[in-house]
């Protein structure tokens, strides 16, 4: 553990933008999201959480995957992977956690996303603890914590006028090279484990079981209630760290043109729509319940992992207060029979 | 890493209207790199996206046969952006192709059996591959018996109606066409393929039977296949689903947790009786 100096930050900062592209939270008009920094003190790590997720800084909202251009004769593509080594600074512990999730979805036993995996494999993760998560946060009932340090290359402990930096892996250590940080002294030890025991996640789910109602409650009349709050605007899905989701479309002039990805909702009408005019996810119960199933039982069946964080992202931007620690309450307090014996 | 997203370069070497109301045309594509031909090794029920460059792609089962080598065939409704900006080109465009994709026909188990194909309307065309494939000189001695069964709603809306027709010349294959009404000059079958496959009721021993077509079709002809006792395990189908990555990312084409892109399309009716019924 090395000990940093709240005043050295800036100068940290600004090294780092030399030599990689640094993500970091920049707060616009009260919106925090990661952004791309020039100098470290257009960052802010005086925050709760960042508003959109910084899956976006390895899995952008839309990117161009390939540009052509058509000849009578041929075709030329031309691939746009971004190869840039990138730091995410300040990031909190359940969104590393999510990139861990995500590695799953990116890379399967038969293809593997290059756009996805370049940047990830040339990213390294700065970590920041939570000393005060709000009440919308349940990340310890998921298999992180506000101190969590899975997935994480180095770990800022706020201790009020200094940093303790917990080195993770070489990686890591590497971002520190020339800094010559002092190791950090009992006294800055002692206030780290203050500071970690006195952050406390006071909201919870029960995880314990729900997959094997989940495994028989497909059918189940709860979802006929469960979803009715619901708009479907899947504010949930776009500010979700672990939601994958993505369409893609073809952006084009003459004989020129991108391949675009973007990011997309299942709980959109659209995303399933068969040519024939074919739902087979209808309505916004089919919808709804996909999302629950997909992370509570899908994810789980393919990598025996939840695919949620804790983070409470879908908690505060629903507009309508759909809880899915409620949710999953009440999936937990429902009698399931199983509809297939 | 090689990245599943690059299209192949092929040419529309034929474009060819397949049935009579215009609605399904058949699109010959050659490679433009003997490369991409070599490495493009494929099996029937596998499927490809197709791009028209400044359109957007879409997946289409491979109607071709890996034992037509040089090109890959592709049946087309006209239903959507992508399908009817293919409908539009003339022969000659270069079009992009990603795959193959998904998993295939189960070929090695069919192997030593007798194998039931029972197809509808314009869902024949992986059927057609897996016909070729069977009765290829250098595979037909692997297989037993060969039935299929084909029906459309008349006799103009049948696909590859050259190929039924020489299909119907041979001894090695039975097949039996149906229409849906009776029309002057129809000399096959008429009657709705579920109670047609109960007519010719294809002996279950050592048979698969492989199913493809309409959900309609698909509902009654299933209770006809277990009363002539063919198990959910010997019974083989395809899915369809909305798709765009076809790699298993994008998300949109899950059944459960089985995606149809990446651990289909094909699945026996075993398989599905354990999924959630969203297809």
């Amino acid at each position: 553990m090395l000990l940093l100096k709240k005043e050295q930050l800036l100068a940290w900062l600004n090294k780092l933008t030399q030599a990689y592209q640094v993500f970091a939270p920049v707060n616009e008009e009260g919106c925090v999201s990661f952004k791309q920094i020039e100098a470290g003190d257009q960052c802010t790590l005086d925050y709760t959480n960042s508003k959109v997720p910084p899956k976006e800084v390895l899995f952008p909202r839309s990117e161009y995957l390939f540009c052509y251009r058509c000849e009578k004769e041929h075709v030329e593509l031309k691939e746009q992977i971004d190869e840039h080594k990138k730091v995410i600074f300040g990031l909190r512990p359940c969104d590393a956690r999510s990139f861990l999730l995500l590695d799953n979805v990116f890379r399967n036993e038969r293809f593997q996303d290059p756009y996805y995996l370049t940047r990830r494999k040339n990213t390294v993760l700065v970590g920041l603890g939570c000393n005060q998560p709000p009440a919308t946060c349940f990340c310890t009932s998921l298999g992180s914590g506000p101190f969590a340090t899975e997935g994480l290359d180095l770990l800022l402990v706020d201790i009020g006028d200094r940093y303790v930096l917990e080195v993770l892996t070489e990686r890591g250590q590497e971002l520190l090279s020339g800094m010559e940080l002092p190791a950090a002294d009992q006294e800055a030890r002692e206030a780290a484990q203050k500071v970690k025991e006195g952050a406390a996640v006071s909201s919870r789910v029960t995880l314990e079981g729900l997959k094997s109602k989940l495994d028989v409650s497909f059918d189940h009349p709860l979802w006929d209630l469960i979803h009715e709050k619901c708009l479907g605007c899947a504010a949930c899905t776009y500010t979700c760290p672990t939601c994958h989701c993505f369409d893609i479309v073809d952006e084009a002039q003459g004989n020129e043109g991108c391949r675009v990805r973007s990011w997309d909702a299942c709980m959109f009408p659209l995303f399933t729509l068969h040519g024939s005019g074919h739902n087979p996810r209808p309505t916004n119960k089919e919808r709804f319940r996909q999302r629950v199933m997909h992370k509570f039982k899908y994810f789980v069946d393919n990598f025996n992992a939840t695919a949620c964080v804790g983070c409470g992202r879908c908690i505060l931007n629903c507009p309508v207060n759909l809880d899915i620690r409620e949710v999953i309450a009440e999936i937990q307090g429902t009698e399931v029979r199983s509809n297939k014996q | 890493m090689k990245n599943p997203y690059l299209p192949l370069p092929m040419r529309l070497v034929k474009h060819f209207v397949e049935t009579e109301d215009n609605l399904i045309h058949t699109f010959t594509l050659e490679f433009l790199k003997e490369e991409d031909e070599k490495s493009f090794r494929y099996l029937p029920g596998q499927f490809a996206e197709v791009c028209v460059f400044g359109v957007g792609e879409a997946p289409f089962g491979i109607a071709s046969s890996p034992t037509e080598p040089g090109h890959l065939k592709f049946s087309v409704a006209r239903v959507g952006v992508v399908t009817t900006a293919l409908h539009q080109l003339p022969e000659g465009t270069i079009l992009g192709v990603r795959g193959p994709l998904g998993n295939s026909y189960p070929i090695e188990e069919f192997k030593g059996k007798n194998v039931v194909i029972i197809g509808g309307g314009f869902a024949f065309t992986t059927l057609r591959s897996l016909v070729t494939y069977i009765l290829h000189p250098q595979n037909r001695g692997d297989f037993g018996k060969v039935t299929v069964i084909y029906g459309a709603r008349n006799p103009g809306l049948l696909l590859y109606k050259e190929e039924l027709a020489a299909w119907e010349k041979r001894t090695d294959i039975e097949l039996v066409t149906t229409i849906d009404r009776p029309v002057e000059g129809w000399s096959g079958r008429v009657g709705f393929v579920p109670a047609v496959t109960k007519e010719v009721a294809p002996s279950a021993e050592n048979a698969y039977a492989v199913v493809c077509g309409p959900p309609i079709m698909i509902k009654f002809t299933l209770p006809v296949l277990e009363e002539l006792g063919f198990p959910p395990e010997r019974i083989i189908m395809s899915l369809e689903n909305r798709m765009k990555c076809g790699i298993g990312m994008c998300g949109r084409c899950n059944v459960g947790n089985k995606y149809v892109c990446k651990d289909g399309p094909v699945f026996t009716r075993a398989q599905l009786n354990q999924l959630p019924n969203e297809y």
